[in-house]
């Protein structure tokens, strides 16, 4: 199953193990560890939650899946994404690729995480000390994504 | 009340602007002439206060139609499920 969304935690190790199967055409394996920063926006985050649209938030992620194998030459790839109660530290959410050679993991890899950050209906909201707040969407972010809408990506 | 020249929606509201409109969601008789995402945005600014207030032109706002992004031309149709929220920021 190449996406789930979860309230549990994952295992990188086995969530990697099970990516890779015993497919000996597998060359590498890039993965991406998202976790939580005790610091956002120069506030102090004592803990966050991670609200997402269920029914569209598994489509959205395979779409991106489907999107990143049909642009690269990988094996398999993976995604899985926590939701609910975070705090500091915590794993957010795990992307990982496999395939033949490195520069195609990591290329899709990054790609996978840039649209899932712009494309992907999940929100953070963050407790400060000084309450509760929804984080905002960075332009950063957009930025990463548009790098990629050419076909193959950052050219330069 | 439901007549020829409305139809019904369901409406989503996820995030911040759940809390804002103070609903997750809502089913909507939606007057025929509405038949895209950016007529079915302004007929939802018209109902005033906070809704006026957050579905404002240039407000960063996106649109979902049955679970896929939607751009301001996608057609909104009768039955389908229209999900209003802010920018995502998951990962």
């Amino acid at each position: 199953m190449p996406v789930r969304v979860q309230i549990e935690d994952f295992d990188v190790s086995r969530e990697l193990a099970q990516l890779r199967g015993d497919n000996r055409a597998v060359g590498a394996v890039a993965a991406f560890i998202g976790t939580v920063r005790d610091v956002n926006d120069d506030a102090r985050v004592a803990s966050m939650t991670l609200e997402h649209y269920p029914g569209m938030t598994e489509k959205a992620l395979a779409a991106i899946v489907d999107e990143a194998k049909s642009r690269w030459n990988i094996v398999d790839a993976l995604v899985v994404h926590r939701v609910g109660a975070l705090a500091p530290s915590d794993q957010i959410v795990l992307v990982g690729v496999t395939s033949a050679h490195r520069g195609e993991a990591f290329a899709a890899c990054e790609f996978i995480v840039d649209y899932l950050k712009t494309r992907a209906p999940f929100w953070k909201k963050e407790q400060t000390p000084s309450g509760a707040r929804w984080v905002e969407a960075r332009a950063t972010d957009d930025e990463a994504a548009a790098r990629w809408h050419t076909p193959r990506g950052p050219a330069t | 009340m439901r007549d020829s020249d409305a139809f019904t929606v369901s409406l989503v509201y996820l995030a911040r602007l759940r809390e804002a409109f103070g609903k997750s969601s809502e089913r909507a008789e939606v007057p025929t002439g509405v038949t895209s995402v950016a007529a079915l945005r302004t007929w939802l600014a018209a109902r005033g206060g906070v809704w006026a207030t957050e579905l404002a032109p240039g407000r960063a706002v996106r649109i979902a139609v049955n679970h896929t992004l939607a751009q301001p031309d996608t057609p909104v149709r009768p039955g389908d499920e229209v999900a209003i929220f802010p920018p995502v920021t998951g990962g």
